[in-house]
């Protein structure tokens, strides 16, 4: 189980990009991120370096930010990879609310972030597939 | 305590002898020195004499905004250019600013009814003002530094703006009273917060908050933030400034100082004069004004009045916290609504500060409704789902409340407008033309 940064990004100009500017003055190394955008607004989520710091340089600048908690799988990269990882939350009928996977930079590995509706029910689901499941530290070295 | 129990405790009796004299007198003085009003009266045939009682007030024309902006800058002062000793402005946001004269005998009169103000929520000479009104052409920041050093108080004449500096000298002076708008004051508790205070570090025991309308919900708020009783003052720069009316610690209305100023209420529609109790727009009388007398001024301000005795002690008629503007009243879809009512609806949600920004637009024959909030960590999830329906909560909230559908756009914290003066709550994009 990793933690993942959610910032609250409203539908105006610029503010996507102001987040991340004021990550990388901070000198924040994001190792992942997907937005989640409606027509309204966004959320962005990232995996980063320093987690702490990350979170209170973007609540000093009056982002919304919460931590929240996500499974990270290393998963071969290769077609079957992240089916596997499906097939076992769905036997154990755990509900997905989204996944974002990124590619890492040891050899043939892909690292995807799982948010599911009972993290501890996934964490159980994974772990009995024998799946391969970061620590935070794992990824931030990953 | 009370600065002046004879005027603010006076029989009912004496109090309407003193004010008919008074307004004779006024109407008087007004004709005899100022042509707009001599013209005016004589259009209309009325003549000094036709005021015998109260009553015979209804007899004579409204002065209305635009008529004060017809005789920019000085036409309206009664007396020598020589006399006039201080001048305020209204903000001219509108279009040209009004401007308001002041003899010396009228500064002290604004003196006493700040003085009276300052007293009525319990301050008095050991208190410590910080007052952030602007000082300037607008009347918050003179009027309440003259009327404090009247009481003896101790002023700081901070002036609006500079929150980190208001917040040091917040704790370091630990200062007693608060002088600014309500907007400004929850802006205030907020950024003590983010510097780490809490409401023990400060030494705030009463605020008065005034120059924009505010809800019961917000005093409350602002009670709880700061550990402060939070009073409405009011006034206007036509007619002095701040002080016209101030709420005492019972807050249950403000007391207008009667024996300066005459209110009446009429309906903003047919302007006849209506009962106390209903509900319309006031009209004020300055009954001794020297610098710029003023008769029958349309405030645009609705509230109606209690002329019940107050727990307080004092007689004086008391007029409802301002509910709307006849001039910020929006019509959607036909319907008469006032931002007031939405921060109201606002507030009953947790977790939602009072900070909102409503805009107004029309898609054809459709106005369309959209309400800015801003998005609290108390509130804010991870999830796409939960801030939709957390939109759609709002939403179904104000529909409740107040009949109309609008539309909840959720906004990132402290980027809502909050101005030093007064905020701005309505963005009216609908073209009438």
């Amino acid at each position: 189980m990793i933690k993942q940064l959610s910032v609250f990004i409203e539908n105006k100009e610029g503010r996507l990009k102001k987040a991340i500017d004021i990550l990388s003055m901070a000198n924040i190394n994001i190792r992942a991120l997907s937005i989640a955008d409606t027509s309204k607004f966004g959320i962005l989520r990232l995996i980063v370096q320093d987690l702490s710091k990350a979170k209170k340089i973007l609540e000093e600048n009056n982002f919304l930010v919460k931590e929240t908690d996500v499974l990270a799988v290393e998963i071969p990269d290769e077609p079957t990879g992240l089916n596997k990882i499906l097939n076992m939350l769905d036997k154990s009928k755990i509900n997905l609310e989204y996944l974002y996977a990124f590619v890492g930079s040891k050899n043939n590995q892909a690292i995807v972030i799982i948010r599911v509706e009972n993290i501890e029910e996934g964490l159980k689901a994974l772990n009995n597939g024998d799946a391969n499941i970061l620590s935070q530290k794992d990824i931030e070295t990953f | 305590m009370i600065w002046n129990e004879k005027y603010e405790c006076m029989d009912n009796k004496s109090k309407k002898e003193l004010q008919v004299r008074r307004l004779q007198n006024i109407v008087k003085f007004a004709y005899d020195n100022v042509p707009f009003y001599r013209r005016h009266f004589d259009e209309i045939g009325v003549k000094v004499d036709d005021i015998q009682e109260l009553k015979d007030i209804e007899k004579l024309p409204f002065t209305t905004k635009t008529n004060l902006r017809e005789t920019y800058p000085f036409s309206m002062f009664a007396v020598d250019d020589d006399e006039i000793i201080e001048i305020h402005t209204s903000s001219g946001t509108t279009g040209k600013p009004t401007v308001s004269g002041y003899t010396e005998k009228d500064i002290n009169i604004w003196a006493e009814i700040i003085a009276r103000a300052i007293v009525m929520v319990g301050g008095g000479s050991k208190d410590i003002i910080q007052n952030c009104y602007g000082y300037g052409l607008f009347t918050g920041g003179f009027g309440v530094h003259h009327g404090g050093r009247k009481v003896g108080a101790t002023v700081i004449p901070i002036s609006a703006g500079n929150t980190k500096r208001q917040i040091e000298v917040m704790v370091d002076f630990k200062s007693t009273i608060l002088t600014c708008t309500p907007s400004y004051a929850l802006y205030l508790s907020e950024f003590l917060e983010k510097e780490g205070f809490t409401s023990k570090d400060i030494n705030l025991k009463a605020g008065l908050f005034g120059a924009e309308m505010w809800t019961e919900e917000m005093r409350k708020e602002l009670e709880s933030r700061l550990n402060i009783d939070a009073l409405n003052i009011y006034g206007l720069t036509e007619i002095m400034g701040p002080g016209v009316a101030q709420e005492c610690l019972i807050k249950d209305g403000l007391h207008i100082s009667e024996d300066h100023f005459y209110p009446e209420i009429i309906d903003p529609d047919t302007l006849e004069v209506l009962e106390d109790g209903e509900k319309g727009e006031l009209v004020l009388t300055t009954l001794t004004r020297e610098g710029m007398p003023i008769i029958r001024f349309r405030t645009k301000d609705l509230t109606s009045l209690n002329r019940e005795k107050c727990e307080c002690g004092r007689t004086t008629v008391r007029m409802s916290r301002i509910t709307g503007r006849t001039d910020d009243m929006l019509k959607i879809r036909g319907v008469m609504i006032f931002p007031s009512q939405i921060e109201k609806a606002l507030l009953k949600i947790d977790g939602l500060t009072p900070n909102y920004h409503i805009i107004v637009t029309r898609d054809g024959i459709l106005d369309e409704v959209e309400v800015e909030v801003e998005a609290t960590s108390e509130l804010f999830s991870d999830e796409v789902k939960v801030l939709e329906e957390l939109e759609n909560r709002i939403a179904n909230h104000i529909h409740k409340e107040i009949g109309l559908r609008v539309n909840i756009t959720l906004a990132e914290p402290n980027i809502l407008p909050r101005s030093e003066g007064k905020a701005v709550r309505v963005t009216d994009k609908r073209n009438f033309n």
